[in-house]
């Protein structure tokens, strides 16, 4: 029986005295942490997408309670209410940004681009793209061979099978802006959402001289400039053989879509066209009065 | 027999084309020059479309001192200056010459008189060296005016001629002693009064028995020039596995040059181009190229006009078998494949080879087992393994800290794999982007 109490006594007696150190150690190193921190590490999506510029969710939030202003400071998963409760908490000022997505800017599918070589090395676009120009005789469009699904941590890029080409899912993509980064051709750009997720963009980043483009690709931009004067807002410019179209100026009027010989521009989620006619055009177009009056004028 | 120490590999050498005589190729009709056929910037273009060349006529000057001009290996007019897909793999700025006949400039010694004597200066050799446009010929491109123009703390005390021709398949540079013995000789002679020194050592692999014989007996009247059989083994032609393999001393890893060992290394193919150069004024308009694959019918070493589109080398050999998989520009280990058969020769075309559909096609990639065999394979010493894992995961830090920079991209590691991983397409990736990371941070500085 007294071997029963000597073990529990000492057992009792070595776990009193560790837990009385641990209470000293505890107290007399404590960190002394901003709860704050922890407050915006949880608003915070956890990530740690690294979209924002920082190592992860903490760092960012530790960054926002340090910093001095939000400025340059941006989540661009949260939307702006999460980003305005931030700025509660950390009692600065923060800006309104505009809802941005990933849009893929190639459409060189295995019919509109047919492959005329096959690449068999390392599963990787950015190793495919210090190999040569390609599987096709585009150089500029997408290698297919997922590097931007393999960076999204928000499983809203994915390849599609028949085309060759990734999808951006719109409702999971959080303009983080990863996929972009890991594309070594640049064909993903993060573009604004606009409303009703309208959008009205060029799907080509090839910048070879028309005939050697369109050799390659069917609906590749050819850079003949047709966009660029039919823009009523000057919204597309051209350079070195590709057309681009500015979002910040672009009033999605669709008539570019219409004029490209090449059906390069896209335009994802509009209704489908009827006839056009001057009243449906006003409704579409939520432009300035004066720019109204000159696609009347035009129609 | 001496060799390199650590790693290596024993390809297959199917030497098809050993024994062919150098057969002259016909004149292309339209000759194409890519104006990056060399490592360092692009030459810059100095003619017009519209203008008239000849034969040697300089049509673009070197863009900078790591650079080197080029000159038109065929007479006729510039008809346009465009891009084109050259040998890799990308398109490239190039001058387009349609070619109308076969007009030389007047000061290029045209006969086969072997001019023994060089009573030039140290710095017009070198002079005529860099206005000839010649760069290594093994492949590399690196200019040769920059390679004998080694740092002043550096004291050189021998020249290496590297005439090993360890890639399979690959005879250029073996029939070229065997038919050029003489001048190769005049042209160590050379590049020894250029460097200022009296040892040359010529490393030649023991498959080439009548090669080494040849040059032995043709130098055994010389002083300075000494024959060194090799034990075969790839990659002896890489510059710092000669070096040890010759002199058994060990370059050390980057940004450590050959010249601090006190070492220079020049293929034999450059050797010759510095022969036709300084003694027949001759830049370098033409090379040897192996045009061979186990299906080709007619496997031959060509002499062949630079700007050649590559069609008319197969054409000669027969043309493309149908079972070709792969058309390679260089060896099977380190060449690069070409996207199709209209690139032009350029500088640094050594072979092209044919590989059939059966051999081309790599195996479905399985998991690494670490079998290290990548490791014992590795002539640098490196850990493939590790780096092209780093390479996967964007761990650049790691592959930097375990020496990536030093990797020759032999591709030893991936033909031992038994996983058959794609350890040199990861390593080359990485390397690229350590490089970019490297550059960055000396500019910085």
């Amino acid at each position: 029986m007294s071997f029963l109490l000597t073990a529990v006594l000492v057992l009792g007696l070595t776990g009193l005295l560790l837990g009385l150190v641990l209470y000293a150690v505890s107290r007399k190193f404590k960190v002394e942490e901003d709860p704050r921190v922890g407050q915006i590490t949880e608003l915070l999506p956890g990530a740690n997408c690294g979209g924002c510029g920082f190592p992860g969710c903490a760092a960012f939030a530790e960054a926002c309670v340090k910093s001095e202003s939000m400025d340059g400071l941006k989540c661009s998963v949260c939307k702006s209410e999460v980003m305005q409760q931030i700025a509660a908490i950390t009692g600065h000022a923060v800006e309104v940004g505009v809802a941005k997505v990933a849009v893929v800017r190639c459409a060189g599918s295995c019919t509109n681009r047919p492959r005329i070589n096959s690449y068999d090395g390392a599963k990787s676009c950015a190793a495919a793209a210090l190999m040569n120009g390609g599987e096709t005789g585009c150089f500029f469009g997408c290698l297919g061979c997922g590097d931007c699904v393999r960076a999204c941590k928000f499983d809203a890029i994915h390849m599609n099978p028949e085309t060759g080409i990734p999808v951006v899912e719109q409702d999971k993509c959080t303009a983080c802006g990863a996929c972009a980064k890991a594309c070594p051709r640049m064909i993903i750009e993060l573009r604004n959402k606009n409303k009703l997720d309208r959008r009205v963009f060029v799907s080509c980043v090839n910048k070879d001289k028309g005939p050697v483009a369109k050799k390659a690709c069917s609906v590749a931009c050819i850079g003949c400039g047709k966009c660029v004067k039919v823009c009523p807002f000057e919204a597309i410019t051209l350079d070195s053989n590709l057309a681009y179209i500015d979002f910040e100026k672009c009033r999605l009027c669709r008539k570019c879509v219409d004029e490209c010989p090449q059906h390069t521009i896209q335009a994802v989620n509009f209704p489908p066209r009827k006839m056009a006619s001057p009243s449906e055009s006003q409704q579409q177009v939520p432009a300035t009065e004066n720019s109204v009056e000159q696609l009347k004028a035009e129609i | 027999m001496n060799t390199f120490k650590i790693g290596g590999v024993h390809p297959e050498p199917n030497k098809l084309s050993a024994g062919k005589k150098i057969e002259t190729l016909a004149l292309p009709n339209q000759a194409v020059f890519p104006l990056s056929q060399h490592i360092g910037a692009p030459a810059v273009p100095c003619v017009q479309k519209g203008d008239q060349v000849l034969v040697g006529t300089r049509i673009a000057d070197a863009g900078g001192f790591m650079s080197s001009p080029i000159h038109s290996s065929v007479s006729g007019k510039v008809s346009k200056i465009d891009s084109v897909v050259d040998a890799s793999g990308f398109r490239k700025p190039a001058i387009f010459i349609d070619v109308d006949g076969d007009e030389w400039e007047p000061d290029i010694d045209r006969t086969d008189t072997l001019a023994l004597l060089c009573t030039l200066s140290r710095e017009e050799i070198l002079d005529r060296i860099r206005n000839a446009g010649v760069v290594g010929m093994g492949g590399a491109c690196f200019p040769t005016h920059v390679k004998l123009s080694p740092p002043k703390d550096c004291k050189i005390d021998v020249l290496i001629v590297n005439a090993v021709e360890c890639e399979p398949y690959l005879t250029s540079d073996h029939m070229l002693m065997l038919e050029h013995s003489d001048e190769i000789i005049v042209g160590v002679r050379i590049l020894l009064k250029v460097l200022g020194i009296d040892r040359a050592v010529i490393g030649i692999e023991e498959n080439k028995a009548d090669a080494i014989q040849l040059m032995q007996s043709k130098t055994s009247m010389v002083s300075g020039i000494e024959i060194m059989p090799l034990k075969m083994k790839y990659p002896q032609g890489g510059e710092k596995q000669l070096i040890e393999a010759v002199t058994g001393r060990q370059v050390p890893p980057p940004p450590a040059l050959p010249a601090n060992v006190g070492c220079v290394v020049q293929n034999v193919g450059t050797v010759f181009a510095v022969y036709e150069a300084v003694q027949k004024k001759k830049p370098l308009i033409e090379r040897i190229v192996t045009v061979t694959g186990k299906s080709v019918k007619n496997p031959c070493n060509l002499k062949v006009r630079l700007g050649t589109p590559v069609s008319q080398l197969i054409e000669y050999a027969g043309g493309m078998p149908e079972d070709t998989g792969k058309l390679i520009s260089g060896g099977p280990m380190m060449g690069r494949p070409l996207l199709d058969d209209k690139a032009p020769v350029v500088k640094g075309t050594s072979g092209i080879l044919m590989i059939p559909e059966a051999d081309a096609v790599r195996c479905a990639e399985r998991n690494c087992i670490r079998c290290a065999k990548c490791v014992q394979a590795c002539p640098m010493g490196l850990e493939p393994y590790l780096l092209a894992t780093a390479s996967e995961a964007g761990d650049w830090a790691t592959a930097e800290e375990n020496w990536i920079m030093s990797c020759i991209e032999c591709g030893c590691c991936q033909s031992t794999c038994p996983s058959r991983r794609p350890l040199l397409d990861w390593v080359r990736l990485a390397k690229n982007r350590v490089g970019g990371i490297i550059r960055a941070r000396n500019a910085k500085k």
